[in-house]
């Protein structure tokens, strides 16, 4: 099935990818209205929370060029370090700008 | 909520020139970013642009690269199970990356901060519109973001999120699991599977193996969890 991309069909093509995203947005926690929330599930639920993050960083890491790379690791240093996340964060944007820069 | 909202105004610069050079008119690219508000999709749909859509591949793909907001909003269940059902959905609609993190943070060291995802995805849907803005009408703001690093906020901003909660063993299993798992999904299944995949990784870790002064609420636990 396609859609021409007439005024109309932009519309119909945007309201789609709105339901979509809008169906991820509210179904997890939908879902889980109905899973009754054993301490099992819940330790499901606080390890699976962080390990998103995890799952984003990694690859990122493994495709970006020796900016990102540097940058993950001086936040990740700096953040272990002071515990702070905007100088962190800055170090780590700092970082990537500097290694692109010389390299 | 700064620094990301920088970084996410860029984005929509990118997005809005990308959009334009793809032929969408200036008021539907906006549309867009206000109604989808989520950009890698809006921009692998973007990809996908021409004199006519096929309607399914989009759907999947906008589906496959959102699939992390089900689980992210299924860490948020805890939290939110209390919450009235209008507001409870009312605040999933600005639900992103980096107002899920913050939240998810506060809510590990016992906060409930509904204000965050709220405030948070407010100023971040703002930016993202704003942004969009800027790229329709003069184009991409910066000749090459990435030589400022701007690319590596978000990435830096999660990961800093991330570093900032709880490190026990159970949770660096889960997150060796979650690495390999991602990296794996990454590799050989098909695009965009890697989040979701990683994630579900960590969350078996934490399914067979409890926290447990958490679970058994047993004296001596961690006062932290309580």
């Amino acid at each position: 099935m396609t859609i021409e991309t007439t005024a109309t069909g932009v519309l119909v093509l945007t309201l789609i990818m709105t339901l979509v995203t809008l169906v991820t947005r509210f179904g997890g926690v939908f879902i889980m209205s109905f899973v009754r929330i054993s301490p099992r599930i819940e330790s499901f639920i606080n390890a699976m929370a962080s390990s998103v993050l995890i799952a984003i960083i990694v690859p990122m890491a493994f495709e970006g060029d020796a900016g990102a790379l540097a940058a993950l690791s001086v936040t990740a240093v700096t953040m272990l370090v002071l515990q702070k996340p905007l100088p962190a964060i800055a170090a780590g944007v700092f970082t990537a700008a500097a290694v692109r820069y010389l390299l | 909520m700064l620094p990301i909202s920088l970084f996410v105004v860029a984005f929509g610069a990118a997005f809005g020139l990308a959009a334009v050079q793809k032929g969408l008119a200036p008021l539907d690219t906006l549309l867009m970013s206000a109604l989808v508000f989520a950009g890698a999709s809006q921009f692998a749909a973007i990809d996908m642009w021409g004199a006519e859509v096929s309607v399914i591949p989009v759907m999947v793909v906008v589906f496959a690269i959102n699939s992390r907001h089900l689980l992210m909003g299924a860490s948020l269940y805890p939290m939110l199970k209390d919450v009235a059902p209008a507001k409870r959905y009312g605040v999933l609609l600005v639900l992103t990356d980096a107002n899920w993190a913050v939240a998810a943070q506060d809510y590990q060291s016992g906060h409930r901060n509904l204000e965050a995802i709220l405030g948070g995805g407010l100023v971040l849907w703002l930016a993202w519109i704003v942004g969009t803005w800027l790229g329709v009408y003069f184009g991409g703001l910066l000749q090459n973001p990435k030589n400022l690093g701007l690319d590596m906020v978000l990435g830096c901003f999660l990961l800093a999120m991330a570093l900032g909660g709880k490190k026990s063993p159970r949770i660096l299993v889960a997150w060796a699991l979650a690495a390999l798992a991602s990296l794996v999904a990454w590799k050989w299944l098909p695009a965009n599977t890697h989040v979701v995949a990683g994630a579900l990784a960590g969350g078996v870790v934490g399914f067979f193996w409890l926290d447990k002064s958490r679970a058994t609420g047993a004296p001596g636990g961690n006062p932290r969890d309580h």
